[in-house]
């Protein structure tokens, strides 16, 4: 059964060879795509069982052992992220098919978009079954070269200059992500996340404390988190539909994820919890700011987005089994709604004609259904009870008492008002694009709208475009898979519960990898012992 | 750990460089300078694996004398890495630059949302069968011109022929949509 762990990276690459290859043939081209991402979900699934029962599942690759190959771990968090970012994108492949058949392709000359996807799945699998910080740099960069082609897909002006930021955004963050792999493995003499954790605090504490710091600069670029998420706003949402919903869902999860494993398993003791704290404060704060200026849907949705990342970091900070478990719960409530809800808005777009708040109006009458699906995706990221977004920040609020700090209760206020920040930006939505009548949107005055700033992008024009079932058909189901969140909470929470257990006491991390122990090589210090390698 | 202080002054010269030839506003210099600052990050690698001067990883040479060869093998990764992402923004800023030339004339920004303006126009809906049937015909068209050359040969040049045949007819769109 652990052979799953490397063949869930393999098949969507192997895909995305295949769909290359069928470049002439569309329909063939997407019949590989959603097999191998079928498939992906189907063998993510069985992980999470298979690994829920028996512990983490281990892959030595190609034989070598821990300390000198390359090892896959995976664990519940893995599992967990594994199978719902498997479950995002197929959702996503099947609304981009949809709009692909409606539009008849003419996004990329070159059918290149169905071979990137699966790169860029394949590159996500990589960096949440990594067993050592190289592979999930390996995974990183896999799957942001294919998010550097999706970004500027098409090569228009717009996209080419948002791109040109993004990639040299992404490219700095990994620049020091490589460079906190060469100083770990300087100070610790291995890339193994297992071995670095036992040998991590034997390190001096100023070492330790530059080593953290980098490592969480490098992620909290990915992650968007204040003060590096000014890239975000600008870069997503002038991508098509379909590729901002996954970016927004996935690829800043995988910072989370990085943040969330390297703290957890390197630094038990949290010494970063107070910064972490202050910047989850201004992640939540200024994201949500940010988001109350937008007059364009898909701007307002990033800035959520941005400040959204604040909840996890907090849940990070706090630290204890319940926090982290709340974290993981939250993570992945918003993977899922954030998808939607940019889906929705691609819906939006195509029968509205613009995502411009200015200009839209009267969607209640008009598409009904669109206005039913951002309603409730809506209700559930502002974090109305009983849906999940409200479960997690109440989960989490919880945590944060119980350790009782003054300055968790001041985030918990942070947190909350945030919640409801995040409701008027969307009620505002609302009234203006669902509930004004169609006539009323030519000089319309409000003091709702005095305040909103066009996306500098907008090109002021009214373009509607039909919807295909298919593109209706995997946005309703994605938001029924919200509220399977909602009503399924006890047992997701419960699962989430086991793996915070798992990740709050790195030891079983590591027996898992070593199940020897770590005794044996603790004299292969660098330039002393390779056995391994002399052959 | 020991390693050579040449190698250290020198990487941390290209890190500052690097940095400060990002902060400029032409791409082309914040290319150079990710290159910059990318192998001094490689460099920062390499001085890990040790002492300069140690001997390759090959029997009869003691254990205390060999060089950390896993170093080597992620810089190996790195610059592969590094070397393909910046052929992808090379191809950007020549694309950015092409559009920016070109502003006034053919192949523009403006244009571009002029024709997805025209929304309906049948230009931007270009079915898949009519991208199918100029492929087909610029493929036809080759192989009458080539046709002597064996197989394998022709399989290679058809791949990327039929890209730039397929690049061309999508780019002639918003020419068309002008002439109308």
């Amino acid at each position: 059964m652990t052979a799953l762990v490397p063949l869930i990276v393999c098949l969507p690459l192997l895909g995305a060879a295949v769909a290359l290859m069928l470049g002439l043939h569309r329909r063939l081209q997407v019949l590989v795509s959603v097999v191998s991402l079928t498939a992906a979900t189907v063998m993510s699934a069985a992980l999470l069982v298979l690994v829920d029962r028996t512990g983490p599942a281990v892959v030595q690759v190609g034989g070598w052992q821990a300390p000198w190959g390359i090892v896959l771990v995976v664990d519940r968090l893995s599992a967990i992220m594994l199978l719902i970012s498997a479950l995002m994108l197929l959702g996503v492949l099947l609304f981009a098919v949809g709009q692909g058949i409606v539009d008849g392709d003419t996004e990329a000359p070159v059918s290149i978009f169905h071979p990137t996807y699966l790169v860029l799945a394949a590159g996500l699998f990589n960096a949440f079954v990594a067993g050592d910080l190289f592979s999930m740099y390996v995974g990183f960069e896999m799957l942001l070269s294919a998010s550097y082609v999706l970004l500027t897909l098409g090569g228009t002006g717009a996209r080419i200059q948002v791109g040109i930021t993004y990639i040299v955004v992404s490219l700095v963050s990994s620049l020091l992500f490589l460079s906190a792999i060469a100083l770990i493995y300087g100070a610790t003499g291995t890339v193994t996340l297992a071995l670095i954790a036992e040998r991590m605090p034997d390190l001096p504490a100023d070492i330790q404390l530059i080593l953290g710091l980098l490592l969480l600069t490098a992620f909290g670029v990915k992650a968007a988190v204040f003060p590096m998420s000014f890239w975000l706003p600008d870069s997503y949402p002038t991508a098509p539909a379909p590729v901002t919903a996954v970016f927004a869902g996935l690829l800043t999860k995988v910072g989370v994820y990085a943040i969330l494993r390297t703290q957890t398993l390197f630094f038990p003791d949290n010494p970063f919890s107070m910064p972490l704290m202050i910047v989850a404060a201004l992640t939540l704060l200024v994201g949500i700011l940010g988001a109350l200026a937008q007059a364009d849907i898909k701007r307002l949705l990033s800035f959520t987005l941005v400040s959204h990342v604040g909840y996890m970091l907090f849940g990070i900070a706090i630290g204890t089994p319940l926090a982290i478990a709340a974290t993981v719960f939250y993570v992945v409530h918003h993977i899922v709604v954030q998808t939607t809800l940019f889906l929705v808005a691609g819906l939006i777009d195509r029968v509205g004609g613009t995502t411009s708040l200015s200009r839209l109006g009267g969607l209640l009458k008009s598409s009904p259904l669109v206005a039913i699906l951002f309603f409730l995706g809506a209700l559930n990221l502002g974090g109305i009870p009983p849906f999940s977004g409200f479960l997690g920040k109440i989960a989490l609020f919880q945590a944060g008492a119980i350790v009782g700090d003054p300055i968790i209760y001041v985030l918990i206020g942070v947190g909350a008002l945030t919640s409801l920040l995040t409701l008027y930006a969307f009620a505002r939505v609302w009234s203006m694009a669902f509930w004004r009548p169609r006539q009323e949107v030519k000089d319309y005055t409000s003091s709702m709208s005095a305040s909103l700033v066009e996306d500098p992008q907008d090109v002021g024009l009214v373009l509607k475009k039909t919807i295909s079932p298919l593109m209706v058909g995997a946005t309703t189901s994605m938001l029924v898979f919200t509220l399977c969140l909602t009503v399924f909470a006890g047992p997701i929470f419960d699962l989430t519960t086991r793996a915070a257990g798992n990740i709050s006491s790195p030891s079983t991390y590591i027996d898992a990898v070593f199940p020897n122990g770590t005794g044996a090589i603790e004299n292969s210090n660098k330039g002393t012992n390779f056995e391994g390698g002399t052959r | 750990m020991s390693a050579s202080l040449t190698l250290v002054i020198l990487m941390a010269v290209m890190y500052a460089a690097g940095v400060y030839v990002m902060l400029e506003r032409s791409l082309t210099r914040v290319l150079i300078g990710l290159l910059l600052v990318g192998n001094a990050t490689n460099l920062l690698i390499f001085i890990m694996s040790g002492r300069p001067g140690s001997s390759p990883i090959v029997t009869g040479t003691s254990v205390e004398d060999m060089v950390d060869p896993i170093p080597q093998v992620l810089m190996l990764t790195a610059i592969v890495i590094n070397f393909g992402i910046t052929a992808l923004l090379l191809a950007l800023i020549y694309r950015s630059w092409w559009l920016a030339q070109l502003g006034d004339e053919g192949d523009t920004l403006t244009d571009e949302h002029a024709t997805e303006s025209a929304g309906e126009a049948d230009v931007t809906f270009l079915s898949s069968s009519d991208d199918d049937d100029a492929i087909a015909q610029s493929l036809d068209e080759f192989e009458r011109g080539d046709g002597a050359t064996s197989d394998e040969d022709s399989t290679t040049h058809t791949g990327t022929h039929s890209k730039h045949a397929a690049g061309r007819s999508g780019r002639s769109a918003p020419a068309e949509g002008d002439a109308r």
